[in-house]
């Protein structure tokens, strides 16, 4: 789940509370306080979420260097995501996982299909800053690997907010290369998107903000459905 | 019964014992993060929580001077996650002389085919011998877990998990007790699991 839209945190402590009775199995917090230009932000709302989550939760967003995702998870998160900043001093993935271990180390990555293969975006929180990497997503994902993500995130843009189901091509392309835990992320609408890209794409997980933000999926019926369709997933 | 517990927790260096803090207080139990010989002699539960590797949590246990105390501790002692780990004679992260305290060596995973290394999310237990430190648990109960090693079922086994094989989920051997999961992350059920801990006398 994402809390990309700007919600304070009073907001965010309902929703996450929420989810949590409502069985989410972990929660991704998209950090918008983080500074572009480094200087210390203010990170004691994720203690805030800590105390009251009983469930994983990761934070994405802002994290440039290893003294930034020491601080994110002395305030008690599980594990770090960084996207942008990988693309930009891919050491930093090495220097996070040797000292925290791969466990914490998440890596986002916005990809989208351009001239039948499939290509890795950076800046893609900042739509006017937008761009292609330059990179052949298979490349990084092998990479990223490597050099220690512990998780990918696969987050396909052209599904991203449309809510078509996810880009089941594309996850099983990099299915087959992710030797980690692989998170699919952008285009769930619909009960059956979810139960598709378990059993077609056998990703580790389905990340979604919107439908379930809106109401128009709720958890607890979302994984009675899946049950049903023989998903082993907690109840 | 939980407001006598004085539960002292092993300051094993990780940096995400804050959630394990968390958890106990929902309990209502206040505890002491500690790497002193004497708070932990005389809590009445000890637990050592673990991230990182084995090798390096280890290290930090020896040069703190805290194995002796950990050997001869008589009181409830729980071991989470790499804690657990080094509760066994040693582990192949690192290759590392652990506790000792069970039998066994912890190993990786090996590379299967469509399961990935961390194993990494919610899994059910499958009870093998009752305890009180599963007292109320049915094999509905789903934990979290996030790990790379795991130790091998034994005498000592509680409850297994399957992950391409069969794991030790949960141990005890008297008064020591592990568990592999993340208890301070696995939503109800590992609040009733660290509440029983807390309720063995």
């Amino acid at each position: 789940m994402r809390f990309r839209d700007h919600v304070v945190v009073g907001d965010i402590i309902d929703l996450a509370s929420r989810y949590r009775d409502e069985g989410a199995d972990e929660l991704v917090f998209y950090d918008i306080t983080a500074s572009p230009h480094g200087r210390t932000v203010d990170r004691s709302w994720i203690t805030r979420i800590a105390k009251i989550l009983d469930i994983p939760f990761c934070v994405a967003g802002g994290i440039k260097s290893v003294a930034e995702a020491e601080q994110v998870l002395g305030e008690g998160a599980e594990k770090i995501s960084i996207n942008s900043p990988a693309l930009s001093d891919p050491d930093l993935i090495n220097r996070l996982s040797s000292r925290f271990g791969v466990q914490c180390v998440v890596v986002g990555i916005d990809s989208q299909t351009v001239d039948g293969d499939f290509r890795v975006y950076q800046f893609t929180g900042d739509p006017t800053r937008t761009r292609d990497s330059a990179r052949r997503t298979v490349d990084w994902v092998r990479e990223v690997q490597e050099r220690g993500a512990g998780e990918i995130v696969l987050n396909c843009m052209a599904s991203d907010g449309v809510r078509t189901g996810y880009d089941l091509a594309q996850l099983k392309v990099v299915r087959q290369i992710c030797k980690v835990p692989l998170i699919a992320s952008g285009g769930a609408g619909a009960p059956e998107h979810f139960r598709d890209v378990f059993t077609e794409a056998h990703v580790d997980g389905a990340l979604a903000a919107s439908v379930f933000h809106s109401g128009n999926i709720a958890i607890p019926d979302l994984k009675q459905y899946l049950i049903g369709e023989h998903i082993e997933i907690r109840p | 019964m939980l407001s006598s517990v004085r539960l002292a927790i092993i300051d094993s260096g990780g940096a995400n014992i804050a959630s394990l803090r968390y958890a106990i207080e929902r309990l209502g139990v206040a505890s002491e993060l500690t790497t002193d010989k004497l708070v932990i002699r005389n809590a009445t539960h000890v637990i050592l929580p673990g991230v990182g590797a084995a090798a390096d949590c280890m290290g930090r246990l020896e040069r703190a001077d805290l194995v002796d105390t950990i050997l001869n501790l008589q009181q409830p002692f729980l071991g989470i996650c790499v804690g657990m780990q080094l509760l066994f004679e040693s582990s192949e992260e690192g290759d590392v002389d652990c506790l000792g305290l069970l039998p066994g060596r912890v190993r990786r995973f090996p590379d299967r085919e469509g399961l990935p290394v961390p194993h990494m999310g919610w899994n059910n237990l499958e009870i093998q011998h009752p305890s009180p430190l599963l007292k109320n648990f049915t094999e509905q109960d789903y934990v979290y877990y996030v790990h790379s090693y795991c130790a091998p079922v034994s005498d000592v086994t509680l409850a297994t998990t399957h992950y391409g094989e069969h794991f030790s989920a949960i141990v005890q051997h008297e008064n020591i007790f592990g568990a592999q999961c993340h208890p301070e992350r696995s939503a109800k059920s590992g609040a009733l699991l660290l509440k029983n801990f807390l309720s063995i006398e």
